[in-house]
């Protein structure tokens, strides 16, 4: 699905990316941890191609194609979708337009008929009440006015009507108490399948309580110094982030 | 931002050549000889056939304007304008009415065709006898345009469908010829002739426009539209639009404006007036998509207008809606004067000004009347080397008690060469009136288009979205087909325009 191999990239001539090596197969779930300022969302921005962030060198291969050559939208038709730390509010646009927009938009990309207003309507209603979200939520502008909880379980929803083959999470469990935790999880549970990868960028091990990746790494510095099960993860809640650095 | 740069040369490549009306029709015309003097003003009124009242009128207009001055205070900058260097009369010179479409000059037709006017509709605009009085398709909300071909308007539909409600809808010449009373009472009450320099151009050498009458208790049943272009080479348009609402009647009336694209700039210096009586409401909708010029600033029409209502009668109401996409230069304050006590005035204004256009536009609501209220909202968006100043005078008489007005100003920037301005007035003379204001300026942020680009839209529709959301405030004014045209033309307009 995933394969990212010798990735370095800059910040404003700032070296982030060290050399990131990282395989995600089809159907696994992986999460990625590290201390403030390792790299992570670095990471999920230049996977989905935010600009400002330049790529010095390495190659990343989604599904066999050139990730790194391709617009942001053109990663999105393809099905990479990243769930924002920070999703951005639109004032003005109704959530509805929005999602509709969007989802059109991939669907076109990828050769599907597009929905009128109405078939649009009876999906997200079918995708809100499997979320447990209220459908207040598509008659509001785009995270206008949203509580931190309101714009993840956005996210989710908009995630589960793209339904997307690699789903990034980036630290969408920061700021969540244990419900919307909960509603993020269950989102990307529910995509589980044999052709369904995610990235989990967290900080903390809470949210793997809910979404079991099949393998944890470890970034620091702009590399991953070390991978394993999900017993790591636990590891690193206990003894934190130095035992790790000291063992790299 | 490395993303803004870049934004910036995909809409600008994306907008140039975009302005889709900017064609030519080859048609035979009949012209006064260029330049302006009282021979000229006596030609048109001659031409027009009009009583002597009207011709004096317009000769004191026409001295009132050589001794006013053209105003600089605008924020806006152009050469010199050479009057004399004009035609101020042309027009399509078939003058027998023909009988079929056959009989029509095929390029005329053409151009109505290119503007989307449906054929039976076109039947009725190019004057062919007995073309119909019925709506042209089944169900859908009849909208009776009035279309103004440079000089002169060349046709009016619907006409005897509302004369049957007692309505009057047609050319101010016809109005001229057959209503005369009315418009005598009427024209220049709410714009004297020597309002401004350009209001005292127009009533000096106004060649057409339309008229309208609602009478008493009379709610109109359709859209009143206009349809102005100007076609000609060197010509200047100078439409004056009256419109009277009499007690306890409603009316919506839209306008729209293309222009050819040309490198020389067209004045275009139109008069509206409004006049509201007790319990009249008037909803006044422009979308204005004259030629802006092309990305260097070469060619495009200056657009000096002067649009002003009257409510003269308590509760009236007149609402100015306008989104102003087009012309090189915008001078132009839709305003009301609250008369009547308890009267409304409303203006709600989109204005982008994208590559080298530049707008100065904004209102003024003078508050006269008790309890008289007025809101204002206005959004500018500029883009490329676009200038855009919101000027608006709110003024509250002694008389006014308990008058309200709130005024809510938004620009959005879009690039790093554009300028927003806000020049709000305010003259409070009254204890007990409240007036609000609010203004912001923002940027279409980075992230913004990020997010709409990750979850798959193209950077040309995530622009379209966000400015949409914008000026959603002000589209959801307008009636439902000018609120979808008006959303396709802001992101035509735009395309690229993101910063």
């Amino acid at each position: 699905m995933l394969k990212i191999e010798g990735l370095t990239a800059e910040v404003e001539g700032k070296q982030i990316l060290k050399g990131v090596d990282l395989e995600v197969p089809a159907g696994e779930i992986h999460a990625i941890m590290g201390p403030n300022g390792s790299g992570k969302s670095t990471l999920s921005y230049v996977l989905s191609g935010r600009e400002g962030y330049e790529i010095t060198g390495g190659s990343v291969s989604f599904n066999g194609v050139d990730l790194l050559a391709m617009e942001p939208e053109e990663r999105a038709a393809a099905g990479l979708f990243l769930a924002f730390q920070y999703p951005v509010e639109l004032p003005g646009v109704g959530n509805a337009l929005f999602l509709r927009t969007a989802l059109n938009a991939v669907r076109k990309a990828r050769g599907e008929s597009e929905l009128d207003a109405m078939q649009f309507l009876k999906l997200a209603r079918e995708r809100l009440k499997a979320l447990h979200i209220s459908e207040d939520m598509l008659k509001r502008g785009v995270n206008v006015g949203f509580s931190g909880g309101e714009k993840k379980r956005n996210e989710v929803l908009q995630m589960a009507l793209l339904q997307p083959k690699l789903a990034i999470l980036d630290e969408t469990d920061s700021g969540l108490d244990i419900d919307a935790l909960k509603i993020v999880a269950d989102g990307v549970n529910a995509l589980r399948a044999p052709g369904f990868s995610a990235l989990v960028i967290t900080h903390y091990q809470r949210l793997l309580d809910y979404i079991v990746p099949d393998r944890v790494h470890v970034l620091m510095q702009g590399r991953i110094v070390q991978s394993g099960g999900p017993e790591l993860a636990k590891q690193l809640e206990a003894e934190g982030y130095a035992s790790v650095q000291a063992a790299a | 931002m490395p993303a803004v740069t870049e934004t910036i040369d995909t809409v600008q490549s994306v907008t140039e050549g975009a302005y889709k009306w900017g064609f030519e029709t080859d048609i035979e015309m009949e012209f006064a000889p260029k330049g302006l003097n009282e021979d000229i003003v006596r030609f048109i009124s001659r031409k027009k056939n009009e009583p002597a009242w009207l011709l004096d009128w317009r000769l004191k207009a026409f001295a009132m304007w050589q001794k006013i001055e053209e105003p600089r205070w605008p924020a806006v900058s152009y050469p010199p304008i050479d009057y004399q260097d004009a035609y101020y009369y042309a027009a399509p010179k078939q003058t027998v009415k023909p009988r079929s479409l056959d009989e029509v000059d095929p390029e005329l037709l053409k151009t109505y065709a290119k503007l989307g006017i449906p054929l039976k509709e076109q039947a009725i605009l190019a004057g062919v006898e007995g073309a119909g009085e019925t709506p042209s398709e089944g169900g859908r909300m009849p909208v009776a345009v009035d279309a103004v071909f440079d000089s002169v308007s060349v046709a009016t539909t619907f006409k005897a469908r509302l004369e049957k409600e007692g309505i009057i809808f047609c050319s101010i010449s016809e109005a001229v010829q057959n209503h005369p009373e009315l418009v005598r009472q009427y024209l220049g009450t709410v714009v004297p002739q020597g309002d401004n320099f350009y209001a005292a151009l127009n009533s000096a050498v106004f060649t057409d426009g339309s008229f309208v009458y609602i009478p008493k208790g009379v709610r109109c049943p359709m859209e009143l539209s206009t349809y102005f272009r100007i076609n000609a080479k060197s010509t200047g348009q100078f439409e004056r639009t009256l419109i009277i609402a009499d007690e306890g009647s409603t009316v919506s009336y839209l306008e729209g404006c293309t222009a050819p694209m040309r490198d020389e700039n067209q004045l275009h210096a139109a008069v509206v007036e409004l006049v509201a009586l007790d319990d009249a409401t008037i909803k006044y909708s422009t979308v204005q998509n004259w030629y802006p010029g092309d990305a260097e600033g070469r060619g495009g029409i200056y657009n000096f207008v002067t649009k002003r209502a009257q409510c003269r009668g308590r509760r009236s109401k007149v609402s100015w809606t306008q989104v102003e996409t087009g012309s090189a230069i915008t001078w132009k304050y839709p305003s009301c004067v609250l008369l009547g006590d308890d009267s409304v005035g409303e203006f709600y204004s989109v204005a982008i000004t994208n590559n080298r256009q530049q707008a100065d536009t904004g209102t003024k609501m003078i508050h006269v009347g008790k309890r008289t209220t007025s809101t204002i909202v206005s959004k500018g968006i500029s883009a490329g080397r676009g200038q855009n100043t919101y000027r608006g005078l709110v003024r509250v008489a002694p008389t006014a008690g308990s008058a309200r007005n709130f005024t809510q100003c938004d620009s959005l920037l879009i690039g790093d060469q554009c300028g927003a301005h806000t020049v709000p007035y305010i003259e409070n003379r009254c204890m007990t009136a409240k007036v609000e204001h609010e203004a912001t300026t923002s940027r279409i942020a980075e992230d913004q288009l990020f997010y709409c680009r990750q979850r798959g839209l193209s950077e040309e529709d995530a622009v379209g979205l966000i400015v949409n959301g914008f000026c959603r405030e002000v589209l959801k004014e307008l009636p439902m087909e000018f609120a979808v045209e008006a959303q396709k033309l802001l992101q035509i307009s735009l395309e690229g325009s993101v910063g």
